[in-house]
C-alpha cells in the first residue's frame, strides 16, 4: 500500500506536478506571460465583453437609459418573435437555403475529388485545381457581380437559352423569388466547390495504395474501387465536415443574400441575420434583433450537439 | 482473360475522355464569367448597355480604368483598403505566432486555459447589435482603426501555426535557453525565422479576408467617405444595380445621367470587379503550395 503512495509521489514529483507551488511556477513564467495575457486581455474585451449585450434580449431596451435603467420584460421579445411573420418566413428560408447549400456543397465536392484523383494527367490535375480554387478567394462582392452580369437579361445564361429555343424572352433571374434558393446553392458550389475539395484529396492520398492493387489483382474494375476503396476512405472526414456543417445549419450566409436581393425576391432571400441587420439598424430595435441573433446561436449550438451525438451512436466519429 | 482485359482497358479510355472533358468544361465555367467582366471592362461604356459582348470587347475603350484611377474616390478607397490590408497582415503574423510560440510550450501554466478561450470563440459569436455598441463605446465609429484592431489574432491561424511550430525540434529551443537566451530572442531570432511556410499560409487567409471585407465599412465607416474601401464601393454600385433591376425605369435614369462621360454603371463596375479581383489572382498561384498543406495541418488538429 504504501509502495504504490510512494510510487505515485515519484510519478507527481517527476512530472513537476508538485515540485512547485503554482504561483511560482507563473512567476518562473514572466516572459511567456508578458508575450500572451495581453493578447488574451484582448481576445476577452472583442469576443466575451460583447455577450453581456445578450441581456438586451430580455429588456426593452433604450439606448438612453442604458442596460441598467432599462425595464425587464423577461421572454416577451422572444414571444414577439414567433408571433411575427416575417421572422417565421425569415427562418423558413434560413433553413431551406442551408440545406440546399449543404446537400449541393457536399455532393459536388466529393464527386469533383473523385474525378480529380482519377484524373492521370497530372498536369491536367494541377491545372483544373489552380483555376477551380481562385473563386474561393473573391469577395461576395464580386462573385454577386459577376453573377448579376452573367444572370442579366442579355448575360450569357439568357443568350444561351434563346439560342437553344428553351426560352423565348430573357427570363428575370433574379426578380423571381422561386429561383433565388437554386441560383444561390449553384452560386455557392461554383464558388467553394475546388476549395472543398482539398481536405477529401488529402484524405484520397492517405489511403494505402496496396488497397487499390490488392483489389486489383481481385479483378476489380474501377468503379468498385471507388466504391469499395475510395468512398470508405474519405468517410471519416464525410462525418466531421457534416457534423460541423450542421453545427452552422442557421447560418446560411449573409453576404450573397443582401447583395443579391431585391424587392421582387425578398420573400425568399431574406435571413434571420438579415432580419437582426433590418429591426436592429433600421427601426432601432436592438432587444428584437439581439433575441433573434440569440435564437440563431442556440439553434446553432444544439444542432451541433445533435449532430455529433446522432454520428457517435452510428459509427464512432464525432467532433467534441 | 483476355477479353476482360480489353473490355477494361476500353472502359478505362472512355472514362478518361469523358473525365477530361468535364474537366476542361469545369474550367471554361470557373473562368468564364470572368472574362466576361474583363471583355466588359474594356469596352466602351453606353456600347456595353447594349449587351452582347462575351470574351472580347467590342469597342474598345480604356475609359472605364481611366474613371477608377484618375476620379479620385474610388483610387482613395483602393489606397485604403491596400493599407488596411498590409497593417493587418504584418499585425496578425506577428502577433499569432507569438501567441502560438507560448501555447506550444508544454510548460506553460497557462497554456490550456488560453486555448481554450481562444477555441471557443471560433463556435460563438455576440451577435451584431452587442458587437456594434462596443465598437461604438470604444469610439471605433467612423475610425480607420475599426479595419486593425478587431481582427488581430485568429482562433484557426493560431491553432494551425501552433501545429506547426509543435512539430519543430524541440532541442533547438532547449539548447538556446541553455546558452541564456530569453524567451523573447527565442522567439524572434529561432521560432519565428523557422515559421516562413506556415506564415505563407496564414498571410494569405488574413490578407484575403482582409481585402474582401465590405460589411464593417458599411456598418461602422459608411458615412465617412474617406474610410470607404474598394469592395464598399463595389457593393454600392451592385446594390444601385439590383435597385434598377427591381424597377426598369431607373436604369435609363443612371445611364443617361453619365452620357457625358460615357461611363455607365455596367462599365465601370466591370472595372472595379477587374481592379478588386487582380490582387488575388496574382499573389494566390505562388502560395497554393502552401496553403494546401497549412489546410491538412489544421484541419488533421481540428
Amino acid at each position: 500500500m504504501s509502495s504504490v503512495n510512494m510510487v505515485r509521489q515519484t510519478i507527481r514529483r517527476t512530472r513537476g506536478l508538485e515540485a512547485k507551488p503554482f504561483w511560482k511556477t507563473l512567476t518562473g513564467q514572466k516572459q511567456l506571460i508578458i508575450m500572451s495575457v495581453p493578447i488574451l486581455l484582448y481576445i476577452l474585451l472583442f469576443s466575451y465583453v460583447p455577450t453581456l449585450g445578450w441581456v438586451m434580449a430580455f429588456q426593452k431596451f433604450q439606448p438612453a437609459k442604458g442596460f441598467l435603467n432599462s425595464a425587464w420584460v423577461g421572454l416577451d421579445n422572444f414571444k414577439m418573435l414567433f408571433a411575427d411573420a416575417d421572422f417565421i418566413r425569415d427562418f423558413r428560408n434560413t433553413i431551406c437555403m442551408s440545406v440546399i447549400n449543404i446537400t449541393l456543397s457536399f455532393s459536388s465536392a466529393i464527386v469533383l475529388a473523385i474525378l480529380l484523383n482519377e484524373l492521370r494527367n497530372i498536369h491536367l490535375k494541377r491545372f483544373v485545381q489552380t483555376i477551380s480554387y481562385l473563386p474561393h478567394f473573391l469577395s461576395w462582392v464580386i462573385v454577386s457581380a459577376l453573377v448579376v452580369t452573367t444572370l442579366s437579361g442579355d448575360g450569357i445564361i439568357n443568350d444561351m437559352l434563346i439560342l437553344l429555343g428553351i426560352a423565348d424572352e430573357p427570363i428575370l433571374w433574379l426578380g423571381k423569388g422561386e429561383y433565388f434558393w437554386g441560383i444561390l446553392g449553384i452560386t455557392n458550389v461554383w464558388k467553394e466547390v475546388g476549395w472543398n475539395t482539398i481536405i477529401y484529396l488529402a484524405a484520397m492520398s492517405a489511403i494505402d495504395p496496396a488497397l487499390y492493387e490488392a483489389a486489383v489483382m481481385d479483378g476489380a474494375n474501377r468503379y468498385q474501387k471507388i466504391r469499395y476503396i475510395t468512398l470508405p476512405g474519405i468517410k471519416s472526414t464525410f462525418v466531421i465536415l457534416l457534423i460541423m456543417n450542421i453545427g452552422w445549419i442557421m447560418q446560411a450566409g449573409f453576404e450573397p443574400q443582401y447583395l443579391l436581393r431585391n424587392g421582387m425576391n425578398i420573400d425568399y432571400s431574406e435571413t434571420i441575420e438579415l432580419y437582426v441587420l433590418r429591426y436592429g439598424f433600421q427601426q432601432s430595435n436592438f432587444s428584437l434583433a439581439t433575441a433573434a441573433g440569440m435564437f440563431q446561436s442556440a439553434i446553432n449550438i444544439f444542432m451541433l450537439f445533435v449532430a455529433n451525438f446522432i454520428a457517435s451512436k452510428v459509427g464512432d466519429e464525432r467532433l467534441i | 482473360m483476355k477479353n476482360a482485359f480489353t473490355r477494361t482497358k476500353i472502359n478505362d479510355t472512355i472514362f478518361n475522355f469523358f473525365n477530361g472533358t468535364f474537366m476542361l468544361l469545369l474550367v471554361v465555367v470557373m473562368l468564364y464569367p470572368f472574362l466576361n467582366t474583363v471583355a466588359i471592362s474594356f469596352n466602351d461604356g453606353l456600347d456595353a448597355i447594349k449587351g452582347g459582348i462575351y470574351l472580347w470587347p467590342r469597342v474598345f475603350s480604356l475609359q472605364n480604368y481611366k474613371a477608377v484611377f484618375v476620379g479620385g474616390t474610388i483610387f482613395h478607397a483602393f489606397f485604403i483598403s491596400v493599407s488596411r490590408t498590409v497593417i493587418t497582415t504584418v499585425i496578425n503574423l506577428f502577433l499569432t505566432t507569438m501567441l502560438s510560440y507560448t501555447l506550444s510550450r508544454k510548460e506553460f501554466v497557462l497554456r490550456r486555459f488560453i486555448t481554450v478561450v481562444f477555441v471557443l470563440t471560433m463556435y460563438f459569436n455576440a451577435g451584431l447589435i452587442p458587437t456594434y455598441m462596443l465598437y461604438k463605446a470604444l469610439g471605433l465609429r467612423n475610425n480607420f482603426w475599426v479595419y486593425i484592431i478587431p481582427g488581430m489574432v485568429y482562433a484557426f491561424n493560431m491553432i494551425v501555426t501552433r501545429t506547426y511550430i509543435k512539430t519543430l525540434p524541440e532541442s533547438m529551443v532547449e539548447s538556446a535557453r541553455i546558452d541564456g537566451a530569453s524567451e523573447y530572442r527565442i522567439f524572434l531570432q529561432i521560432i519565428f525565422p523557422l515559421c516562413k511556410p506556415i506564415l505563407a499560409t496564414v498571410a494569405l487567409f488574413v490578407a484575403v479576408f482582409a481585402w474582401n471585407q465590405w460589411f464593417d465599412t458599411f456598418i461602422y465607416c459608411s458615412s465617412e467617405q474617406n474610410l470607404s474601401t474598394l469592395q464598399y464601393e463595389l457593393m454600392k454600385l451592385l446594390s444601385s444595380a439590383q435597385r434598377a433591376n427591381s424597377n426598369p425605369s431607373l436604369v435609363g435614369a443612371v445611364g443617361g445621367a453619365n452620357t457625358a462621360s460615357m461611363i455607365t454603371p455596367i462599365s465601370i463596375r466591370a472595372a472595379i470587379t477587374v481592379v478588386a479581383a487582380l490582387p488575388i489572382i496574382i499573389v494566390y498561384p505562388s502560395l497554393q503550395k502552401y496553403f494546401v498543406v497549412g489546410l491538412a495541418v489544421g484541419s488533421v488538429k481540428e
